[in-house]
């Protein structure tokens, strides 16, 4: 039963995590070159702002998006749980895993709202 | 030659005559405590700590109990903790700690009997548990005159790396998780649980699935990477329960596309 249970929630887990990782790792530096300083310094000419927001109406544009910043809210309530768990808060672990999943869950549907309303 | 002793430079090192080793003592019938007990040793550029060891037990307190056997990173016994960190005491060379003070004490983690002693009721345990030998589903064993089975080089390279484990448990001593929570499987058996799923003669993965990718194994692991430091054999445990995370998470997706038909 137990083996069960942690073979079908684990894994769905860890992947989602790894995923969030994959994306931190690789998308997020570039991310941030383009918003922290292309962008404020217009290092990128004029109209770039507006050239890029114009991209984000686009459905396909919205959906990568989503998982660019959802993936990463898992990878953080994966490796924030762990970490919790691992400096002594074992006996309240139910709480930390539904406050950290739940929290990226919420995190995930605040990212559907707000690309929704681009 | 000439009397008297005659000092060989080498490596720029300089030759003291003795080195300090603080070992730590604990007598379960005597002590309530454990205690830190001090030896000279003579500094010998070639004298591993396992030497000095030998030499306390040979020359300066016989009461001293450790484990050895081989001498030469193959048997996996003495493995303590060499200043702080996990090592087979037989490969950690005097000459590398140039501080003139060596503490050893036993692996951490394990409860110690006695000394350097420690007890590894617990991991021989969980070592019978991955089932760590050849096993064939029923009716799929070869008869004699079938003869052997065969591999090739390439199916040989997939698991020869976890092959190299000799259970010194340095990384069951390296691993925070597993002094978080004892009942973690641990990165050695879940390496040879990796080496036997992945050979090509073996058929009983099934069989170790229920305590690899339970609650107690490689889900806990958190990839911290310690083990794979302290290997002496560069087994690579770490790299094993990631790529056993992969393969346990292919299952799950295989178990969805073929939802309701049970193997």
């Amino acid at each position: 039963m137990e083996v069960e249970l942690a073979q079908s929630k684990e894994p769905v887990i860890w992947m989602l995590f790894s995923a969030g990782g994959m994306i931190s790792a690789m998308v997020f530096p570039v991310l941030l070159l383009i918003t922290g300083f292309l962008l404020p310094f217009e290092i990128a000419g004029d109209g770039t702002f507006e050239r890029i927001h114009v991209a984000l109406k686009h459905p396909l544009i919205k959906l990568i998006l989503f998982f660019v910043i959802s993936l990463p809210f898992f990878h953080w309530a994966h490796r924030f749980r762990f970490t919790l768990v691992d400096i002594g808060l074992k006996h309240v672990s139910l709480m930390i895993t539904v406050c950290c999943y739940g929290g990226a869950i919420l995190g995930s549907i605040l990212t559907i709202i707000v690309l929704w309303n681009i | 030659m000439a009397s008297g002793r005659t000092y060989i430079w080498k490596r720029g090192i300089s030759v003291s005559e003795s080195i300090e080793l603080e070992i730590f003592r604990y007598c379960p019938e005597k002590d309530a405590e454990p205690l830190f007990k001090s030896y000279q040793v003579p500094f010998r550029e070639d004298w591993v700590v396992l030497d000095a060891i030998n030499y306390i037990k040979d020359e300066l307190d016989g009461t001293l109990s450790y484990r050895w056997s081989c001498r030469m990173g193959v048997c996996g016994s003495c493995g303590m903790m060499v200043n702080g960190e996990p090592k087979l005491t037989c490969s950690a060379f005097l000459r590398d700690y140039s501080s003139g003070k060596i503490r050893v004490e036993p692996l951490q983690g394990f409860p110690v009997l006695r000394d350097l002693v420690f007890q590894m009721d617990d991991f021989i345990n969980k070592l019978t548990e991955v089932k760590p030998y050849i096993l064939r589903n029923e009716n799929g064993e070869k008869q004699v005159e079938e003869g052997e089975y065969l591999q090739s080089p390439a199916q040989l390279a997939k698991y020869k790396q976890y092959t190299l484990c000799i259970n010194c448990m340095l990384c069951y001593s390296a691993c925070p998780i597993y002094a978080l929570d004892s009942e973690f499987v641990g990165p050695a058996a879940i390496a040879l649980a990796q080496r036997y799923n992945m050979d090509s003669r073996d058929q009983g993965r099934k069989q170790r699935q229920e305590v690899i990718a339970g609650h107690e194994g490689i889900w806990q692991c958190t990839f911290v990477g310690e083990c794979s430091v302290v290997c002496p054999k560069n087994v690579d445990p770490a790299a094993a329960i990631q790529r056993a995370k992969v393969s346990s998470t292919m299952d799950f997706f295989k178990g969805i596309i073929t939802l309701g038909s049970k193997e």
